[in-house]
């Protein structure tokens, strides 16, 4: 009795089973069948689309453009060249050499930290939806899952999510690595990975999602319910206002190094601070014309107008050296072509060749006004111009973009599915979009400047932020990593 | 004449150049060495491969003086590189029996 | 036996070296350091903070001579690394109370 209804349970179990395998395996062959397949017109209309990276429709719907694809991998890459080695050589060369390895240390701390953080939550919480909010994203994408070769098309047709998930990351990446100049010398490693780790949950994700995310608040080019009408083409907030600002406030919080503006602290080697910056630049063409998220006009623009702000601001840096005090340093070059890439960010995609050059001149000259007057008056220790170059620049580049944007070089500006509905094109036609962008900079700055206030000062409480002095004294390189960089 | 010989912690070169220079010492001869006292070094470890680090950097400071102000040099020394703790350093004085100025060729205390 | 030590601008070492071998002197040691006398530093500036470089390059020799050829040492060094411009250098010379030469155990003007 027990055994006959066991056997009959198996063998219903056994055919449901093997019915719904079947419907399991047909249901896709079934859909198929019901539809039409793609006729010649649509397929060419999908090629089409592949060159002018518009929605391929039914034919390609979710397949990766292997064009674009290959040009985000490259940037992706690039921009990860830009925090390694670019970011920690340029940084490594301005600290005194018994500190060089703990930029470098932090540099290569923070790649990890944050890729981990990016996996487990933090492009899903950038680029995500399912909140339906405009202040942060979603639960959909925790953990990659569901980020897979086929493309978003919230934010790309042709590119598979899986790269614009790594490309955005590499920013993520660099961003908190910026921190790190203006409390370069004198903070705990620790200190260092517990600050990034909530500062990247409190500021960076949520900032992220505010100016990128598709439901995000002050997404103007492509958020058709976007409340501020801003645009930022690369990061100019994200990136280098946000890291900037926090770099000031932390740098003020943690106090001077031992010996400030008593001890000799110039730079240990230039040769180092060139050869990341020479490294900084060519990665910035993935950080700029990559962040068209395709390889099209718009990239080919971001390119040409980051070559021209970046090589005029580092003449005009030099120039104004030379007039002012006398030589054109290596070292004013090379932060002249810093702030030149930094400023033109927010604008790259916007903005014509004169827009850029007139970008690069004020690069070249309002940072470094920044760095050499305003921090000898107010005398914060901001030890490699964090905050000069990009609180500053990224300050600037975000207002000047609400200038010189305009929709000859990408008519996405006056897009009428999104910008129309929002209030961009508007502005755009009849002036005022820099009312929008200085909304998006108070809005960036309260957001840096009180998330940093509160997570140092719980980070202090927590674990301490400055070393032993006499552990600072000795070298951050021996003390926090138990190497030396160079021996004798 | 005196050489009196310094080694001192590389961060106190600078405070003690102003002591120095305070109490009427016009030059001096400075060099980056290593070396090691009672003060213990320091273990560095590269991939597993742990090395124990005696010799520590310091800075060497050698100055020629007359034999009236070497003892107020000698506590301007101390005054500027003491910091109480292991490490400070030495200072050596040492019998000159001549100076010259290469450029001038004057000899003895007139070259100092 | 003496201990000299002359203190001179770097681009003279060769010229010095000369000077030396001239008068029969065979050995020497010499170190890179950094000074200043009477010759001025410069100023440097990083991004706006200004820097003042007293210390200058040098390089300082030392040899051990016998007493009788002081004299003509002295006069190969100035001869020789003499430009007549500030920082030109200095020569200082020490009582040596003994040489050894390592290899041999010899000791005094054998070693020298």
């Amino acid at each position: 009795m027990n055994h006959s209804c066991l056997r009959k349970t198996l063998r219903q179990l056994t055919v449901a089973g093997a019915l719904f395998a079947l419907a399991l395996g047909l249901s896709a062959r079934a859909e198929v069948a019901k539809i039409v397949p793609p006729t010649a017109d649509e397929r060419l209309a999908a090629l089409e689309a592949y060159v002018n990276n518009t929605d391929p429709g039914k034919s390609l719907a979710l397949t990766p453009g292997p064009g674009h694809n290959a040009w985000m991998m490259t940037s992706a890459a690039l921009v990860l060249f830009m925090t390694l080695p670019g970011l920690a050589l340029f940084y490594g060369g301005l600290v005194r050499k018994k500190n060089v390895l703990s930029v470098l240390a932090q540099c290569l701390g923070i790649t990890g930290l944050v890729t981990i953080l990016w996996w487990a939550c933090g492009y899903s919480l950038v680029f995500g939806t399912s909140y339906g909010s405009p202040f942060i994203g979603g639960t959909e994408f925790l953990f990659l899952s569901g980020v897979t070769s086929a493309p978003n098309t919230n934010y790309a047709y042709w590119v598979s999510q899986n790269v614009f998930a790594m490309f955005q990351m590499m920013f993520a990446i660099i961003t908190p690595a910026l921190i790190v100049g203006a409390i370069a010398e004198r903070m705990k490693f620790n200190a260092i990975l517990l600050f990034v780790t909530l500062w990247m949950m409190v500021v960076y994700f949520p900032l992220a999602h505010m100016v990128w995310g598709a439901t995000g608040w002050m997404n103007g080019v492509w958020n058709a319910a976007a409340v501020i009408p801003a645009i930022d083409f690369a990061g100019g907030t994200v990136v280098h206002m946000s890291s900037g600002w926090s770099a000031l406030v932390l740098c003020l919080i943690l106090g001077p190094r031992i010996g400030f503006g008593r001890e000799k602290m110039a730079p240990h080697s230039l040769v180092l601070c060139m050869v990341g910056t020479g490294m900084l630049y060519v990665g910035w063409y993935g950080f700029n014309a990559g962040s068209a998220v395709a390889s099209d006009g718009i990239a080919a623009n971001a390119f040409t107008t980051t070559t021209l702000a970046a090589a005029v601001a580092g003449f005009t840096w030099g120039m104004v050296e030379k007039v002012t005090r006398g030589h054109a340093s290596v070292l004013g070059f090379c932060s002249g072509i810093v702030a030149g890439l930094v400023v033109i960010t927010p604008a790259a995609g916007f903005v014509n060749a004169a827009g850029a050059v007139l970008i690069g001149v004020l690069a070249g000259v309002v940072p470094f006004l920044a760095c050499t007057r305003l921090k000898a008056v107010f005398k914060y220790d901001d030890a490699l111009d964090t905050f000069g170059v990009h609180a500053v620049g990224g300050t600037l580049g975000a207002l000047l973009t609400g200038f010189l944007a305009t929709a000859d070089v990408n008519s996405n500006l006056v897009s009428a599915a999104y910008a129309e509905k929002n209030g961009l094109a508007a502005l755009i036609k009849h002036g005022g979009l820099w009312v929008a962008q200085l909304k998006a900079i108070g809005v960036t700055l309260v957001l840096s400047v009180v998330g940093t206030i509160v997570l140092a000062y719980l980070v202090k409480a927590l674990v301490g932020l400055r070393p032993a002095p006499e552990a600072e004294q000795q070298g951050l390189d021996i003390t926090d990593h138990g190497e030396e960089g160079y021996i004798l | 004449m005196k050489l009196i010989t310094a080694i001192i912690k590389p961060f106190k070169l600078d405070s003690v150049k102003e002591a120095l220079t305070a109490v009427g010492v016009e030059g001096m001869t400075v060099s980056e060495v290593k070396g090691f006292g009672r003060q213990k070094g320091h273990t560095e470890v590269y991939r597993g491969s742990e090395y124990t680090v005696d010799f520590l950097p310091k800075v060497k400071i050698e100055i020629v003086v007359s034999d009236e102000i070497k003892d107020k040099v000698v506590t301007a020394i101390i005054g500027a590189a003491k910091t109480g703790k292991i490490g400070d350093g030495k200072i050596f004085v040492v019998p000159l029996e001549d100076v010259v100025r290469i450029r001038t060729e004057e000899h003895g205390d007139q070259a100092v | 036996m003496k201990l000299i030590i002359a203190i001179i601008k770097p681009f003279k070492l060769d010229e010095v070296k000369e000077a030396l071998g001239a008068v029969g002197i065979e050995g020497m040691t010499v170190t890179e350091v950094k000074g200043f006398g009477r010759q001025k530093g410069h100023t440097e500036i990083y991004r706006g903070s200004e820097y003042t470089v007293d210390f200058l390059p040098k390089v300082k020799i030392e040899i051990a001579v016998a007493d009788d050829v002081v004299a003509q040492v002295i006069a190969a060094v100035t001869g020789s690394a003499k430009t007549g411009k500030i920082g030109d250098g200095k020569i200082f010379v020490l009582p040596l109370e003994d040489v050894v030469r390592i290899r041999t155990d010899e000791h005094g003007d054998s070693a020298v």
